[in-house]
Parts: C-alpha cells; sequence; structure tokens
C-alpha cells in the first residue's frame, strides 16, 4: 500500500543549530499517528516542513502521489493537508462562523471540480460548527472564547478545508481531563470518517490511547517509530524521556 | 445596516455622483471647485490607501510616491501630445500600479513598521530620480498651461473638479466591493494571521500584490490631474510628505474597518483644513492633522467608525445576555 503522506531524508537547520536530520515517515490513507517527544525536539519543525510554514534544506515531502516540499503553504492545504497551530491563530477581526468562511471559500471552492454556493458553504459551516459544539458562539469574535473553544475552533477551521490529512500540533496542551476527552472523541470522530490525522501531544494518555502508532522525535533525529506498548517501552524513549 | 448588495451600491453612488455634478451647477464662484477638489482627490487619496493599510494591515508611508507617479505621468504625456485628461488618468494609473507591483514584490516580505519604512524610502528614490530628470523639469518644476475651457464647454476647474468626483465615486465602490468579496475576506485573513491564511488556503503572496496594485493604482489616478490643477509641478510639492500624512490621517480618524471610514475622515480633515486655509493661514494645515491625529489615537484609535460600533455592541450586550 503507498503511503498517504511520504518523508525522506527531510533536514532543517537554523544557521549553525541542526532541527531535524533525516527525518524518514510514511503515514498510510485512514492511520492515527503520534508523534511524540521532548520540547525542543523538532515536532513543530517537522509540522512546518511537512505543512509548509517552513522550507526544508534537504529531503523529500510526498503527499497523496505529489511532491510537496516546493510548493507554498496554500497549495498543499488545497491538496487536503490541513494543519491546526499549536498556539490557536484565529482570524479576531471576523466571527467564528467568517472564521471557517475562509478554508470553504479559499480551499474547498479551490479545488479542481468544487464550487459551493454561499447557501452551501453557510450548511457546511453550520455543520462544522455543530459537530465541535460551537454553533452557539457562530456570530461571537474570537476573543469571547475560552481555551478550549479557541482550540476547537482551531480544529473546525482545519476541518473545514475537508482535509485528507490532519495535523494536530497540540490541540489539547494546558485544557483540563475532560476537555482533553472532547477533543479526543472529535479527533476519533474526523477519522471515523475517513481522514488520516498525525497528533502531536505532549499529554500520554490522550496519545497513546489515540494513536495507532507512534513517533518518536528526540534532538532532530526519529528514535522510534511503531506500536505505542512498544515505543514507550523502548529503553532510548525512556531515556529521552526520564534520563538515566 | 441592510446589506445592500454591491450593483445597487454603485448604482446609489452614481445617483450622488450625479447630485453632486447638479447641485454643483449652482455654485457661483469657481473657488468653491478649486476647494471641493481637494477635498474629493483625498476621498480618492484615503480610499486607496486604506485598501492596503486597512484592509490589508500594511501601512503605507509612500503614498507620495505613488500619486507623483500618475501627476508627472500626465506631465510626460502633456510634453509629448497633449492628451485628454481621462486618457492622462488611466495610464497615470496603469504606472502608478506597475510600481504597486514592484514594489509589492520586493517589500512584502517585510512586516509592520519595517515595510512602512521601505514605502517611505521609495518615495525618496522616486523623488530623487524626478528631480534628476530634465525632461520633465527637473527641480526647476515645470509648467502646464491648463485649457481655459473643459470638453462641455464649462471652466477648466469644473471639469476638473467633476472628473476628481467620478474619480471618487469609482474609488469608493471599488472599495467596498472588495470589502463584501472573497477578496475582502482574504485581505482580512492577511491583517489578522499571515500563517493562519496561509494554513487556511489563501494564497497570501497573490493577494497582497492585488492589494497593493489596486491601491497604488488608484493614487496615482488621483495625482494625474494634478499638473493641471497647480499649472506648476515640481518635486518638492508632487512628493509632498502632507499628502502622505493627509492619507494616513483621514482613514485612521474615520476608521479602516470600512469603505465610509475614509471618507467620513477625508471628507472631514480636508474640508477642515480647505477652511483653515482661507481663514486663519494655509501653514496651519499640517498642525491641525496633527492635533486631530493626537486626540483621535488616544480617544478613539478605531476611527469616528469605531465610536459608533462600540455604541452599538454596548447597547447588544445586555440583550445577547438575556437570550443565552
Amino acid at each position: 500500500m503507498s503511503a498517504l503522506l511520504q518523508v525522506d531524508k527531510l533536514g532543517k537547520r537554523f544557521g549553525g543549530f541542526v532541527a531535524l536530520e533525516g527525518i524518514d515517515l510514511a503515514v498510510a490513507a485512514g492511520e492515527r499517528v503520534g508523534l511524540i517527544g521532548p520540547n525542543g525536539s523538532g515536532k513543530s519543525t517537522l509540522v512546518n516542513c511537512i505543512a509548509g510554514a517552513m522550507r526544508n534544506e534537504s529531503g523529500t515531502v510526498h503527499f497523496d502521489g505529489k511532491r510537496l516540499d516546493r510548493l507554498p503553504a496554500h497549495s498543499r492545504t488545497r491538496l487536503g493537508l490541513a494543519r491546526s497551530f499549536q498556539l490557536p491563530k484565529p482570524f479576531h477581526s471576523m466571527t467564528v462562523a467568517e472564521n471557517l468562511h475562509v478554508p470553504a471559500l479559499y480551499t474547498v471552492n479551490a479545488r479542481h471540480g468544487h464550487h459551493l454556493s454561499n447557501a452551501q458553504i453557510d450548511a457546511r459551516v453550520e455543520e462544522v460548527l455543530t459537530q465541535v459544539g460551537l454553533h452557539e458562539k457562530a456570530n461571537r469574535r474570537p476573543r469571547d472564547l475560552t481555551q478550549i473553544e479557541m482550540r476547537k475552533l482551531e480544529l473546525a477551521r482545519a476541518m473545514t478545508a475537508d482535509p485528507k490529512l490532519l495535523i494536530a500540533d497540540e490541540a489539547m496542551a494546558g485544557l483540563s481531563h475532560s476537555e482533553v476527552d472532547d477533543i479526543l472523541a472529535l479527533l476519533l470522530r474526523l477519522n471515523a470518517h475517513g481522514v488520516t490525522v498525525i497528533m502531536i501531544e505532549h499529554i500520554m494518555r490522550a496519545v497513546t490511547s489515540f494513536s495507532q502508532r507512534l513517533v518518536v522525535l528526540v534532538a532532530g533525529r526519529k528514535i522510534a517509530d511503531g506500536a505505542p506498548e512498544e515505543v514507550v517501552r523502548n529503553p532510548e524513549v525512556v531515556k529521552a524521556y526520564i534520563g538515566e | 445596516m441592510p446589506y445592500v448588495p454591491t450593483r445597487y451600491f454603485c448604482l446609489i453612488a452614481a445617483l450622488v455622483t450625479i447630485a453632486i455634478a447638479v447641485a454643483a451647477r449652482l455654485a457661483t464662484n469657481d473657488y468653491f471647485f478649486f476647494a471641493g477638489y481637494v477635498v474629493l482627490q483625498y476621498v480618492v487619496m484615503s480610499t486607496a490607501w486604506n485598501i492596503l493599510g486597512g484592509y490589508t494591515g500594511y501601512v503605507n508611508f509612500g503614498t507620495a510616491g505613488f500619486f507623483a507617479i500618475g501627476a508627472y505621468t500626465a506631465v510626460v504625456m502633456h510634453k509629448l501630445f497633449e492628451p485628454p485628461l481621462p486618457l492622462s488618468i488611466l495610464v497615470g494609473g496603469f504606472m502608478a500600479g506597475l510600481v504597486g507591483l514592484g514594489m509589492g514584490y520586493l517589500t512584502l516580505r517585510l512586516r509592520g513598521v519595517f515595510f512602512a519604512i521601505a514605502t517611505l524610502a521609495l518615495a525618496i528614490v522616486l523623488q530623487t530620480l524626478v528631480t534628476n530628470w530634465d525632461y520633465v523639469g527637473g527641480s526647476r518644476g515645470v509648467y502646464i498651461i491648463r485649457p481655459d475651457t473643459g470638453p462641455f464647454g464649462h471652466p477648466y476647474i469644473q471639469y476638473l473638479f467633476l472628473t476628481m468626483l467620478v474619480l471618487s465615486a469609482i474609488a469608493i465602490c471599488i472599495a467596498r466591493a472588495i470589502e463584501h468579496s472573497k477578496l475582502g475576506y482574504g485581505l482580512a485573513t492577511i491583517r489578522d494571521d499571515e500563517l493562519a491564511a496561509e494554513a487556511a488556503g489563501v494564497p497570501t503572496l497573490r493577494l497582497k500584490l492585488i492589494s497593493t496594485v489596486l491601491s497604488g493604482a488608484l493614487m496615482g489616478m488621483a495625482g494625474a490631474p494634478l499638473p493641471y490643477y497647480v499649472t506648476y509641478l515640481d518635486p518638492t510639492s508632487g512628493f509632498n510628505l502632507a499628502f502622505a500624512v493627509n492619507s494616513i490621517a483621514m482613514p485612521l480618524i474615520g476608521g479602516t474597518s470600512s469603505w465610509l471610514g475614509p471618507v467620513i475622515g477625508a471628507l472631514l480633515l480636508a474640508t477642515i483644513q480647505q477652511i483653515a486655509t482661507v481663514t486663519i493661514s494655509s501653514a496651519l494645515n499640517l498642525l491641525i492633522v496633527g492635533v486631530i491625529m493626537v486626540a483621535f489615537v488616544a480617544l478613539a484609535p478605531n476611527g469616528i467608525l469605531g465610536l459608533f460600533e462600540r455604541g452599538v455592541r454596548t447597547r447588544r450586550r445586555p440583550a445577547e445576555k438575556e437570550a443565552a
């Protein structure tokens, strides 16, 4: 089976600092992959290189059979690769509903053979807002939202783009136990509808229960890749997290 | 306010334009047209500035540069073959739009204050070029003989006034159409957060270029009739910093969130300036702008429109709470 996302020998440096080196990663369609690693291990940099917010210096990224790593970020989103940001980045001058209009207008409608009418866009936005439980706040501005609502808006905006692959960058950091369960359920529902999900997370409970496979980055290198139970028992992973 | 579709809005704008043009026929003194021309010129300039500055969030300090490109294009054309005014305006707008495209390409990787400085530098570079270009008069300046009458047989200043009135209506219609379009959404996402905009599929570079081209072109169009208005144009007056300061101050005072803000700001400020020029002194102009701007930045940072919106929101709040 060919992978939906195929990263080969990816490298990225900031000046003399090697942030990522020789990263290989393959994610199959429909899979749920967890990406973990200590702070500063390069998780967000990897996401930025895959999603296009940063350019990788070496290696390649292929998505759905197409080479990504020369494309600007918006083209990658249009191909079906959506991401949420670690720190929510809502469009603060717009209402919650308008925030979701943007990917509908600029991503879904930019795909070949798609043209949603205004009424269809409204319906789609309404549907996503209901899914994430934000429909009552549709006409509020992002500044009126709580932390968890802000995370939901971030995910909802990525979902509105109808992605094949969703990369959730620490969508649960700082949330309470029940709020984490809320977001987990949302991502699982999404995956059940055929969306491949890569989850970057520090909350081990969430990431191990969600992921079918765990990938571990330490200091810019991939040190483990496999079933969650095996990976968390891997001596190198234990060393990276707990020390010797 | 109920939403008015763009085509009806343009129809209303056309009717208002005709009404003003007809009403202006009642004016017995040509001074009215001289003063009105300047006010309308600033309606175009501040509306154009707001497309890049207000909608897209990029502060352009090089307004005078784009304005002067329009003016000097008209000078060159006048020296070549004395074209009809609308043609000068079109070519002036085209040239300024072209420079806008170049500026956009070179400087849009810069953000915030760095972009502002780069645009100011662009205006200074252009001024230096024109100062050393003999064909358009160099630093000596150039005289343009204004025709006595316009194409309809009225005094030429009335023709200039009418032209600027039509340009204002066009600029306002363009700004308003952008605001309620997919393009308007896209520009607002750039203003709010460029990374998030790209992640949502917005081609930010292309939209920023569209914005700089449109904004620059409108400024160039506003500048093209200037040589005929002043009849003597030199680089210091064509590239005057007052154009830049005014075109920034007017949208800020009126409010940058919609097309109405720059219009209110321009009508208010330019009218006050015109009145002050004849009643007090012409040197007082910029002082007035400065004082008003300081007052607004301190007391109403979102401009006159912002004051209104805040009023609406505080009135709406209790009702929302009851509903919840």
